[in-house]
C-alpha cells in the first residue's frame, strides 16, 4: 500500500474510533470530559518514558490508560466535594496537561518527543514506523494500535448495547431496572482512553479532541436513533479525515490540523442545513408556516 | 520594584518580565473569580485557544510582527469563538460542554493549519509565532512586557472600581436591574475584561494555559475564604505568586516553557489549598468533625 494510503486509513480509523466513542460522551453531556482526557493523555506517555526509558506502545498505553482513568477519578472527586464541574475539569486537565509539557522539556532532544508531537502528532510518519516480526514488515505500528482498540470498542458496544444505550438515554431509569450504570460508564471511559491513547502519538492532541467531539456533535444534528447515530458518527470523522487529507496535501499544512479544521467544516454544514435540526431548514419551515396560515 | 527585584541580580530585562508576569498573575486570578462565579472557565479556555487563528491570520495579512495588531487579531478571534459557542446552543439541540469542546477545537485545528501555511510561505521562524503556544518569557522584549504590564494594570484597576457592580450583577441580575444597574453595559465590560486579559498573557503563558490562570487561583482562594471581596484578593495574589514563581523558574533552568511552569506554581497552590484550606480544606473539615 502507498504512503499516502497508510495516512488516510490511520486518519479514517482516528475519525471511526473516536468518533463513536465521543459520541457517547455527548449524549452523557461529557464531551468536556474527552476534552480533558485527550490533554492529560500526554503525562501518561510522558510517564510511560521516564519509568520505562522507551517509546513502546504498550508502556505508553498502559501510563496513557491510567492517567486517562485518573482524570476522570479527579475530576468527579472534586465535582463531588463541591467544586462545580466546569472548573473542576479546568483544574485537573490543566494541571496534569502543564505537568507533561514540562517533564517533555526535561527529555531534551535524545528521543522523539516534544511539545509540538504532542499538539499536532506526526501522522506523516505514520508509514515509516511499521511492526516489524521477524525481520518482516506488517504495515504501520499506528494502523495495527488504531484497529485493535476499534475492535475492542466495537465489541464492546456489541456486548452492552442496550446497557449502553439505556444508561446513556436515561440514567435513572437504568439505574431502576438493575443496569450496573457506574460498570458502563468506566467501561466508557476507558473506551475513550484507550481511543485517546491509540490515536494521540499518530495525530496528537487537537485532532483526537476535534475526533471525540465534533463528528458525533455533528451525527447528533442530523439523526435521533441511537445505531444510526454511533453509524454516522464514524461516517462524519471517516470523510473529516479524508477533506481534512486532501486540503492538506492542497496547501501544504499541517494535516491534524487541517482534519480537525474539516469536522468543523461538517458540522457547520450538518448545523445549517440538517433536514430536522439544522437552523436554516427550521427558519425554511417556520416561513413555510407562517405563508400557509 | 525594581530594586526589589535587581537584589537577586536579574538583569533590566528579566526585571521587566518579573514584574509583568506578578500583575498579569494578579489580573487573571481577580478577572477569574468572577469568571468562576459565572460558570464560565471552560468558555474562557475557548476562548485562549481561539486566539491562535486571530494571530496568524494578522501574520498572514499583514506580514509584520507587531505585538498591537497580533492582540487584535486575537482579540477579534476569541470574541468570535464565544459568539459561536452562544449560536450553537441557541440554535441547535447541542449542549453547552460539547459547544465548547467543538470550538476550541476547530479554531484551534484552524490556528494550527495557518501556523504551519506560514512556516511553509513566509519562514515562519522568523515570525516566532511558535512561542504563542505555550508561551516563553525569555522571548520577550521590553515593548512587549510593557504591554502586558500597563495592560494588567489598567485591567486590575477597572476590575476595583466597578466591584461592587460587577458583584451585584454576577450574584443577582435581576436585582440590579431592578436597583437600575446596566447590566447588560457590566456584563460587557466584565467580559472585555476577561478577554483582554486573555489576549495580553498569551504571550507570555501561552494559548493552550492561559485559561489555568483564570481558574486556579480563585478556586485555590474559594477554600480559604466565603467573601467575594477577599476572594478575589487572594485569588489575585495566588495568580501573582503563580505567575513570577513561574517566570522567575522558566527564565534561569534552561529550555523550561513559561505557561506550563506558572500553570505548575498555581496547581500547587490549589493541591495546598484544598488539603489545608481553612474554610473548605480537606484537613479541616475532618478537623471538625473530630
Amino acid at each position: 500500500m502507498s504512503y499516502t494510503l497508510w495516512i488516510i486509513l490511520t486518519g479514517c480509523l482516528v475519525g471511526i474510533t473516536c468518533g463513536m466513542s465521543g459520541v457517547l460522551l455527548l449524549l452523557k453531556k461529557m464531551s468536556m470530559i474527552a476534552d480533558a482526557i485527550s490533554h492529560t493523555v500526554l503525562l501518561g506517555i510522558v510517564g510511560a518514558f521516564f519509568v520505562s526509558q522507551s517509546l513502546n506502545g504498550l508502556p505508553m498505553l498502559i501510563g496513557a490508560a491510567v492517567v486517562g482513568l485518573a482524570t476522570a477519578f479527579f475530576v468527579e472527586s472534586l465535582h463531588r466535594s463541591g467544586i462545580q464541574s466546569d472548573a473542576a475539569i479546568g483544574v485537573v486537565f490543566t494541571s496534569f496537561f502543564a505537568l507533561g509539557v514540562v517533564l517533555i522539556s526535561f527529555i531534551g532532544d535524545q528521543v522523539h518527543l516534544d511539545t509540538k508531537h504532542a499538539l499536532m502528532g506526526e501522522i506523516a510518519f505514520v508509514p515509516w514506523d511499521t511492526l516489524q516480526i521477524n525481520g518482516e514488515s506488517y504495515g504501520p505500528v499506528a494502523v495495527w494500535m488504531l484497529g485493535i482498540v476499534l475492535i475492542l470498542n466495537l465489541t464492546l458496544i456489541a456486548a452492552f448495547y442496550k446497557e449502553m444505550k439505556i444508561s446513556t438515554f436515561d440514567p435513572q431509569y437504568a439505574k431502576l431496572i438493575g443496569v450496573p450504570v457506574v460498570l458502563v460508564h468506566y467501561l466508557l471511559m476507558g473506551m475513550v482512553s484507550l481511543s485517546t491513547v491509540a490515536s494521540f502519538d499518530s495525530v496528537g492532541a487537537i485532532l483526537v479532541v476535534a475526533m471525540l467531539i465534533v463528528p458525533g456533535a455533528t451525527a447528533y444534528l442530523l439523526t435521533d436513533r441511537f445505531l444510526t447515530l454511533l453509524l454516522l458518527s464514524g461516517i462524519v470523522g471517516i470523510f473529516s479525515a479524508i477533506i481534512g487529507y486532501g486540503a492538506a496535501v492542497y496547501w501544504n499544512v499541517s494535516i491534524a490540523g487541517a482534519m480537525a479544521s474539516a469536522t468543523g467544516l461538517l458540522f457547520m454544514v450538518a448545523f445549517l442545513f440538517s433536514p430536522k435540526h439544522g437552523w436554516l431548514m427550521k427558519k425554511v419551515k417556520q416561513r413555510r408556516l407562517a405563508a400557509g396560515s | 520594584m525594581m530594586d526589589f527585584f535587581s537584589v537577586f541580580g536579574f538583569d533590566a530585562n528579566t526585571e521587566w518580565v518579573l514584574t509583568g508576569s506578578l500583575l498579569l498573575g494578579f489580573a487573571s486570578g481577580t478577572i477569574g473569580s468572577f469568571v468562576l462565579l459565572k460558570k464560565q472557565s471552560l468558555i474562557s479556555d475557548a476562548m485562549a485557544h481561539a486566539t491562535l487563528p486571530g494571530v496568524c491570520l494578522v501574520y498572514i495579512l499583514f506580514q509584520v510582527k507587531s505585538i498591537p495588531l497580533f492582540l487584535i487579531g486575537a482579540a477579534l478571534t476569541g470574541l468570535l469563538a464565544t459568539q459561536a459557542i452562544q449560536l450553537i446552543i441557541n440554535r441547535s439541540r447541542i449542549k453547552t460542554d460539547a459547544a465548547i469542546g467543538i470550538t476550541i477545537s476547530v479554531f484551534f485545528g484552524f490556528g494550527i493549519v495557518l501556523l504551519t501555511y506560514i512556516q511553509q510561505h513566509f519562514g515562519g521562524s522568523k515570525a516566532g509565532l511558535d512561542t504563542f503556544i505555550f508561551g516563553q518569557a525569555a522571548s520577550l522584549v521590553k515593548s512587549d512586557v510593557q504591554v502586558i504590564t500597563i495592560g494588567s494594570l489598567i485591567l486590575t484597576l477597572i476590575a476595583a472600581l466597578f466591584f461592587k457592580e460587577f458583584k451585584t450583577v454576577v450574584f443577582d441580575p435581576s436585582f440590579a436591574k431592578g436597583i437600575g444597574l446596566p447590566v447588560r453595559l457590566l456584563d460587557g465590560l466584565l467580559f472585555s475584561l476577561v478577554l483582554l486579559v486573555v489576549v495580553i498573557g498569551i504571550q507570555m503563558v501561552g494559548v493552550v494555559l492561559i485559561a489555568a490562570l483564570l481558574i486556579t487561583p480563585p478556586l485555590a482562594a474559594r477554600y480559604w475564604t466565603e467573601q467575594l471581596g477577599v476572594m478575589a484578593f487572594l485569588g489575585g495574589s495566588f495568580g501573582a505568586v503563580s505567575g513570577i514563581s513561574g517566570a522567575v523558574l522558566s527564565t534561569t533552568i534552561d529550555h523550561l516553557p513559561t505557561g506550563p511552569m506558572m500553570v505548575l506554581s498555581a496547581s500547587s497552590i490549589f493541591f495546598l489549598s484544598f488539603l489545608f484550606g481553612s474554610k473548605k480544606g480537606m484537613f479541616t473539615r475532618m478537623v471538625k468533625q473530630l
